[in-house]
């Protein structure tokens, strides 16, 4: 009698266990995919800042970025610089440029916020002040127009 | 310790840990809007439920409870797929007819699914509308940017 009631003692006492272990291993697991979701998010919006605002992230936003999600960010952009250059002839395509189908190779743009000069490609430059309006090429002034600084004004 | 046989309301995600058809160790009960007396309602009318208020997370959640033995499984699952296929022809339509109006009131009865879907139709047609005024072609700033004025970045600590 005393040796079947410390068996039944002794199976008790494993199913106690391994309900603790799958207990705590289960917390463990929704832990690490909560963490996972949460960094893999990070990476997809880090990915998509190369494409919406271009290859220098402005300070404030590397200053929270983890040092692995920097070198994240500059082998993407290596990667992605490497396959543009492989693609479209000797000089490469940019591919992050005319996003939206171009209408014309000149537009309308007023600035937003003081700039400074700015430089076209015949060599001439442009003051860019706060509220002035500019025909500028396009592919000059998309980079800037996504990163807040012109206002791409329709007309 | 946990007695055996206590009862108690644990999260999905434990649960499905902790399930295992061969050591028993939980047994889970249908929550109500899974079982019979609702199912029927659902298949009188499924437009008609406030699935937001049953859900938010009505197929997914109910997708999710499959993983438990339970002998009710197939009526849930033709149940829940019912359910969808009655709602959804009122969605899509509704998403793509309303241009520029307060959605609030069709959004409000809609599990977090639908309302995905719902969303999805409204961008599409959004976007269409955008490109008939000739808007396609405008370039424009950055999302981060635009949310970038509005939030401060403060230092942290330590």
């Amino acid at each position: 009698a005393a040796s079947s009631r410390s068996r039944s003692e002794a199976k008790s006492g494993r199913t106690d266990l391994i309900f603790l272990i799958r207990f705590r291993h289960c917390c463990l697991l929704r832990n690490q995919r909560c963490v996972v979701a949460y960094l893999y998010d990070r990476l997809l919006r880090i990915r998509a800042l190369r494409w919406e605002y271009g290859s220098v992230l402005p300070s404030a936003i590397h200053f929270h970025m983890s040092a692995e999600e920097v070198e994240w960010f500059n082998r993407y952009k290596k990667s992605l610089a490497t396959y543009m250059r492989s693609v479209g002839g000797e000089e490469g395509l940019d591919l992050t440029q005319d996003i939206k189908p171009p209408k014309s190779l000149y537009i309308e743009v007023r600035c937003l916020k003081d700039y400074g000069e700015f430089e076209i490609d015949d060599g001439t430059t442009v003051l860019l002040k706060k509220n002035s309006q500019h025909f500028l090429p396009r592919w000059k002034c998309e980079q800037l127009i996504r990163q807040g600084v012109l206002e791409h004004v329709l007309s | 310790s946990f007695l055996q046989g206590s009862k108690l309301e644990i999260p999905l995600w434990l649960a499905k840990g902790l399930h295992d058809s061969k050591r028993r160790i939980i047994s889970t009960e249908l929550p109500k809007i899974y079982r019979e007396a609702w199912r029927t309602v659902f298949s009188a009318d499924a437009n008609v439920v406030d699935l937001h208020k049953m859900g938010p997370y009505y197929y997914s959640f109910g997708s999710q409870l499959l993983n438990f033995d339970n002998p009710e499984n197939p009526e849930i699952a033709q149940t829940i797929l019912q359910t969808f296929i009655s709602r959804f022809r009122r969605i899509m339509d509704s998403s793509q007819n309303a241009y520029n109006e307060d959605t609030s009131a069709l959004v409000a009865r809609l599990d977090e699914l639908e309302r995905a879907l719902f969303r999805a139709g409204q961008k599409g047609l959004n976007d269409f509308q955008c490109w008939e005024k000739g808007q396609a072609s405008q370039i424009t700033a950055s999302s981060l940017v635009q949310n970038y004025g509005k939030r401060k970045f403060t230092d942290m600590d330590g």
